[in-house]
């Protein structure tokens, strides 16, 4: 049986944000990862802009043709880990072969929804996921002889898929059960912003209804939407999110949630197996409380602190929150925390939207501190707020000036400020007793 | 690793460390042709932010652990592990932006023409940074470690 010191399941941001850091200080214990996909790390977040800018797939690549190699890590692509046993700390991959580890990692991400609607299957000729390298080359299949194509789902991929295919000359319809679109993401005043967005580009958005049923054979012809409305359509993308694949983690008796549970060392229930990214559960700094963060920097910082402690070398991951970077048409967007809470749930909110440049800035502060913050058009600068957040600081002396638009460090009071840059190297120690 | 650190007491706010900038990252890399000619012209990669009377530089940390590498979802920032640099390649930016939301200090800049990023290379083609050669009143030390 083969055996590796570091044995990484899943192959994708969360795995390179491990295997980074533990050549990082181990240059000779072995490591392998195991891919479910034949590919090369690729970036799943680039698909969008695949189908927007004829991006070339080696651009696709997350990591270097040469990453495997020049960092010593045996690639096991295009097989399936099936079995775990963690007291024998042995993986079974679907071929039969068994593996051993020294420590473990599942990174093994999220698997899309497909909500049950009659005739909405994935199967289907030009029924399409949107979260893989084959979902993106089935769409590219099938787009030239598509014209009219239904989104189902108003998030941040539904949208940036519905845009890059109107940008492509399709009508496309976007269909979202909430009220309103990236309901959970966003504030409502800037699912407005983002929804005049579209509309004024002429891509129809249909809030507060979903799919009554998908028409047509084994081709979707068009749906129908539970308000009666008929859209005709070629194509049907479905982009209602994912849910932590913990199948395999489940099977082996970990502890469970939503996602797989992690402490904040991101060790599961099993002694040296370590999760991290879509298919965890992690303690929000924010809220003290573990939940889902699908998002692509907690899984790259996530992989990074359980390298840490594969490595022996005790780390904490007390950075992760909810953040996201967005852009849709014009609208650039920035959020961060608990951006979309509001006065109902105790915080204190303080906003500010530019009708003009239609701009907007929106924080959500309590204790002194900033819980989360929108930016939407005036983005420059945006991890400022984040480190304040992420630091803890206090900000009510200044917290007018967080809705300016040209906020730096000069904004905040001095003596934060040495704190902030002097720990950090900005300024030398001598100089910032002189300001 | 090294970095540029500021004496803010001595900036006098002259900004020539952002045109010198541009200087450094244009094609001609001469002054002139840089600002008259070239379209588009680079942007500056350290930003000087003003309340007056006090202004700061602010360039890229080079940090360890890289909050902008985290974030990058093409594989244009990346920190090699073997070397410890951050290296930034700007033809696999696609202009998402999640560094800028990343970065602690500010210091990844927008390039809007472009629709990508930059940040402070050091000027590493060129020995000592552009802006700490040309700061008049020696207010930029370029230096390996930050403790005085």
């Amino acid at each position: 049986m083969e055996r590796f010191d570091y044995l990484i399941i899943g192959n994708s941001v969360g795995a390179v944000g491990c295997i980074e850091t533990l050549r990082s200080f181990d240059k000779s214990n072995s490591i392998a990862v195991i891919g479910e996909e034949p590919h090369h790390v690729y970036s799943r977040a680039l698909l969008p802009y695949y189908l927007d800018h004829e991006v070339p797939v080696e651009k696709m690549l997350y990591r270097p043709v040469d990453f495997y190699e020049r960092l010593g890590v045996t690639p096991v692509l295009g097989r399936r880990a099936v079995d775990l046993d963690t007291a024998g700390h042995v993986v079974k991959l679907d071929d039969g072969r068994t593996i051993s580890y020294g420590k473990l990692l599942l990174a093994t991400g999220g698997r899309p929804i497909v909500p049950p609607i009659p005739g909405l299957d994935t199967e289907k000729e030009n029924i399409c996921n949107f979260v893989a390298l084959q979902d993106l080359q089935r769409i590219s299949r099938l787009l030239p002889s598509a014209r009219r194509v239904v989104v189902l789902g108003g998030g941040i991929i539904g949208l940036m898929a519905a845009e890059a295919l109107h940008k492509k000359g399709l009508e496309v319809g976007v269909v979202e059960l909430a009220p309103r679109v990236l309901a959970p993401v966003v504030d409502e005043f800037t699912s407005r912003l983002i929804e005049e967005a579209f509309r004024r580009s002429g891509v129809a958005i249909y809030t507060g209804t979903t799919f009554k049923e998908v028409q047509g054979g084994e081709r979707a012809t068009g749906v129908v939407l539970t308000d009666g409305t008929s859209l005709p359509c070629d194509l049907l993308v479905v982009a209602v999110g994912v849910v932590p694949r913990v199948d395999l983690a489940r099977e082996a008796g970990l502890a469970v949630n939503r996602g797989i549970l992690v402490n904040r060392q991101m060790e599961t229930s099993a002694a040296g197996v370590y999760a991290c990214g879509d298919c965890a559960e992690v303690y929000d700094f924010l809220t003290g409380n573990r939940r889902v963060l699908p998002l692509w920097p907690n899984a790259y910082a996530g992989g990074r602190v359980a390298a840490y402690n594969m490595l022996g070398m005790k780390r904490e991951y007390d950075r992760a929150t909810s953040m996201n970077a967005m852009h849709f048409f014009d609208l650039n967007i920035i959020t961060a925390g608990l951006n979309t809470a509001g006065e109902k749930d105790g915080f204190e909110v303080i906003s500010r939207f530019d009708a003009g440049s239609r701009s907007y800035r929106r924080f959500v502060l309590k204790d002194d501190r900033i819980h989360g913050f929108t930016l939407v058009t005036g983005i420059a600068r945006a991890g400022i707020f984040l480190h304040l957040m992420r630091r803890g600081c206090a900000v009510t002396s200044f917290k007018e000036k967080l809705l300016e638009g040209e906020f730096g460090y000069l904004t905040i009071p001095e003596g934060l400020r040495r704190e902030l840059l002097i720990d950090e190297g900005v300024m030398n120690e001598h100089a910032a007793a002189n300001q | 690793m090294p970095r540029v650190v500021v004496k803010p007491e001595v900036c006098i706010g002259c900004h020539l460390c952002e045109v010198w900038c541009v200087v450094a990252h244009s094609r001609s890399k001469n002054i002139l042709k840089a600002f008259l000619h070239e379209t588009p012209r680079p942007v500056p990669r350290v930003v000087v932010e003003e309340n007056l009377p006090f202004t700061l530089p602010v360039h890229c940390r080079h940090c360890s652990e890289p909050s902008c590498v985290e974030a990058c979802i093409s594989g244009a920032l990346y920190r090699d592990p073997l070397t410890g640099r951050v290296e930034h390649d700007a033809g696999r930016c696609v202009g998402c932006y999640s560094c800028v939301m990343a970065c602690p200090y500010g210091a990844v800049v927008i390039d809007e023409v472009n629709r990508k990023v930059a940040r402070c290379d050091l000027c590493k083609e060129m020995g000592e940074p552009a802006c700490v050669k040309q700061c008049p009143n020696r207010a930029l030390v370029y230096q390996d470690s930050f403790t005085s």
